[in-house]
């Protein structure tokens, strides 16, 4: 049995030294292959993002000749009747940020209580079934959100917050101040929020299971309670990865199309701009769905196209702020890993 | 032994080329894959018939209102033409007439008429009104559920524009003396897409009301002063029903279908007018007894809109199929195929309005139904009469 053993090992052996020493010319084509390989997969994303920006700059070409970078960026009209074309993204910018921008202010915190019960509070009974019923949650397509939205849920958030709001602040604070209709900035933020938060939580859990538990038992020794210990231990390793979470929430805020253009009110121009939480809005997505169809000439193809890369240049802006966010976090506590 | 050793010599050198082998087999693999796809999605894009021999298919692609009408055409013309194969893709009036133009369809669909600078790309193209469309303002009045609030053009103008904010305004409750109309703001809803529909609306009130014209003006989408923006016909009706005091325009047939109220308007002959199949008919009866253009003209100035006949609604449109006048120029195009998409619009204007009234369209009168037959027959192949 023992010599058994040895003739296996040593035959494993040869089999293995003959596979890493190999004649030498084998191996630098396998590796020049794979390099190859590998080298075009990182090559084609890089293709692909020189393609979407040359498209689209090529196609919005005729709108900053006409209206100017800036004069198209800070203009509010959105005129498309034949003689009187002029076109500005200034309300569509406002609404899709103010929009994101509520989803997140609800969204983040939430996913943050829902992800820190997953993994610091809930017996793992019911953290199982809890986990896999928000990663479901992640897979529903936006536009059932958006669907239930337009035909249940606008209802409740106008008779059960937008008219009370209104009502009680409306009269002090203009901010309040328009009779809510219930398709609106507001609404299109909570159930933008209502969509990120499975995909924000599911990341934020992971984030916070892979802070080890020789930090949380450190803090528990030093006395800490547990809201202590989250809030040195958990939260300041995780920091960057709930950042993370939190910008790829935003990011999909900011893109997201159907269900926005079903509940936000679709105002153009410059009633588009939202003066008040209740106000109708546009955001530079639903706008190039709901024209591109019916652009009957160039230039207002070509003033959609321009949203395009306004809508571009916002996702890349806040990426590159997201990473210098997360690279002074990391420089602020040397403890952290990544 | 000396099997064993050849084995493991085999095996090495399997081992030590199983890294190639793995990448090419995975890549020939994904390309095999990816070919068969392809192929596969390719023919899921096709009709069944369309990969049998034997059979013609016509393709075309428009406007989405007139697409319940011909999509009910496609299915009922296979019954009288089992070998031809109508394909029609709603993309929209803007859409169609770009195809047209760029000759990727054999035919185009378009709500409103080729404007003079669309005619010079698409040159001789040849207008084919196949429908009638009428645009109706639906409401949602509390205390009010029947259909028949009066309303005329220029008020209808103020009240889109924001300057009449409530339903009891003197200007609305003058046209409405029998009616008690809530002291409540009025919230006007519009199409927020791009559409024929809007197009047909924005020049009834640029008609009705010169302050409109200069400020805001017709097209397929206009800068709205105030209101709430849905998408599609049913995105309005749905946004009308579920909210107190709105009102908004969308197409007749959608009105009858969601049983949303609607408005009486008045028309040039000063009289208060349902919208009816019927009194839009009367309209494009009306205009088409003063006569038609001839196919491969101009049809920009042929309108509908404030028909002076005393019956008709002020608020109706034709919709155009769009053929070239050569058919022989276009390419994916032979004789037997040019005679078989002639045959189906002629069908089409004569057998297939019979199919109209049920789905909410207007029947074309017999004299619209004369002149497209009229510019049929002047449609060619190659030079040669069809």
């Amino acid at each position: 049995m023992t010599s058994g053993s040895v003739h296996i090992n040593t035959d494993i052996k040869k089999k293995v030294s003959s596979f890493l020493v190999g004649s030498n010319k084998n191996r630098r084509f396998g590796d020049k292959l794979f390099h190859g390989l590998v080298f075009g997969t990182a090559a084609y994303t890089l293709f692909i993002i020189v393609i979407v920006v040359f498209s689209v700059g090529a196609g919005s070409i005729k709108i900053f000749s006409q209206e100017g970078f800036i004069g198209f960026v800070t203009g509010t009209a959105w005129n498309a009747v034949e003689g009187r074309e002029s076109y500005g993204a200034l309300p569509y910018i406002i609404g899709t940020l103010m929009s994101s921008g509520i989803a997140l202010l609800i969204g983040v915190p939430m996913s943050m209580g829902v992800a820190y019960f997953l993994v610091e509070m809930a017996p793992s009974r019911v953290s199982g079934p809890l986990s896999f019923i928000i990663e479901l949650l992640a897979a529903v397509p936006s536009i059932i959100y958006g669907l239930w939205a337009l035909f249940v849920f606008r209802f409740l958030i106008k008779d059960w917050i937008e008219t009370p709001l209104y009502n009680t602040l409306g009269s002090y604070i203009p901010f309040f101040n328009q009779a809510p209709f219930g398709l609106d900035v507001f609404t299109a933020g909570i159930v933008l929020a209502i969509m990120i938060i499975p995909i924000v939580s599911s990341i934020s859990r992971d984030v916070m299971k892979a802070v080890p538990d020789s930090q949380r038992e450190a803090a528990y020794s030093l006395g800490a309670t547990r809201w202590e210990t989250s809030r040195m231990a958990v939260f300041p390793y995780g920091k960057s990865g709930l950042l993370g979470a939190s910008i790829l929430g935003f990011g999909r805020a900011v893109g997201e199309t159907m269900l926005v253009t079903l509940i936000i009110g679709n105002a153009i121009g410059p009633s588009a701009i939202p003066t008040t939480l209740f106000s109708q809005s546009q955001t530079l997505s639903s706008l190039i769905a709901n024209e591109f169809n019916e652009a009957s000439s160039d230039l207002q193809l070509s003033a959609l196209i321009g949203l395009g890369a306004v809508l571009l240049i916002i996702t890349m802006i806040i990426n590159i702020g997201a990473r210098i966010m997360v690279s002074r976090m990391v420089k602020v506590s040397p403890g952290g890993r990544e | 032994m000396i099997t064993n050793s050849i084995i493991s010599k085999i095996m090495s050198k399997f081992i030590k080329n199983s890294l190639v082998i793995v990448v090419m087999t995975s890549l020939l693999l994904t390309g095999v894959m990816t070919v068969s796809m392809s192929q596969r999605s390719f023919a899921q894009l096709l009709p069944k018939q369309m990969q049998t021999p034997g059979q013609t298919s016509i393709n075309g692609a428009g406007a989405t209102f007139p697409f319940p009408l011909i999509d009910t055409w496609r299915v009922e013309y296979q019954k009288v033409k089992p070998d031809v194969n109508i394909n029609y893709q709603s993309i929209g009036s803007g859409g169609g007439v770009k195809q047209f133009t760029a000759k990727t369809v054999d035919f185009g669909a378009s709500d409103a008429p080729l404007t003079a600078a669309e005619r010079a790309k698409a040159t001789n193209a040849v207008h084919i009104p196949e429908t009638i469309g009428s645009v109706v303002a639906a409401y949602n009045i509390p205390g009010i559920p029947d259909k028949g609030l009066k309303l005329t053009g220029p008020v209808l103008a103020d009240i889109f524009s924001g300057k009449i904010k409530k339903w009891n305004d003197p200007q609305i409750q003058s046209l409405n003396p029998d009616k008690k109309l809530p002291d409540a703001n009025i919230v006007t809803v519009h199409r927020s897409d791009g559409s024929g529909t809007t197009f047909v609306w924005t020049s009834f009130l640029s008609k009705s009301s010169p302050q409109w014209n200069q400020t805001i003006g017709a097209s397929k989408s206009v800068q709205w002063p105030s209101g709430v923006g849905a998408p599609g016909n049913e995105g309005v009706a749905n946004a009308i029903k579920g909210s107190p005091n709105t009102i908004g325009y969308i197409e007749l047939n959608y009105a009858l279908n969601t049983k949303t109220p609607y408005a009486f308007i008045k028309n040039s002959a000063g009289k208060f007018v349902e919208p009816t199949l019927d009194t839009v008919k009367q309209a494009a009866t009306d205009v088409a007894s003063k006569g038609l253009p001839k196919g491969d003209a101009s049809w920009e100035k042929v309108t509908l809109l404030n028909d002076k006949a005393s019956g008709a609604y002020p608020i109706a449109s034709f919709t155009y199929l769009l053929i070239p006048k050569d058919l022989g120029k276009s390419p994916n195009m032979n004789e037997a195929k040019a005679k078989a998409l002639v045959d189906f619009i002629k069908w089409a204007i004569t057998d297939g309005q019979n199919f109209s009234s049920k789905l909410g369209y207007v029947p074309l009168p017999d004299q619209v139904v004369k002149a497209d037959q009229e510019s049929l027959k002047s449609l060619t192949f190659n030079g040669k009469p069809i």
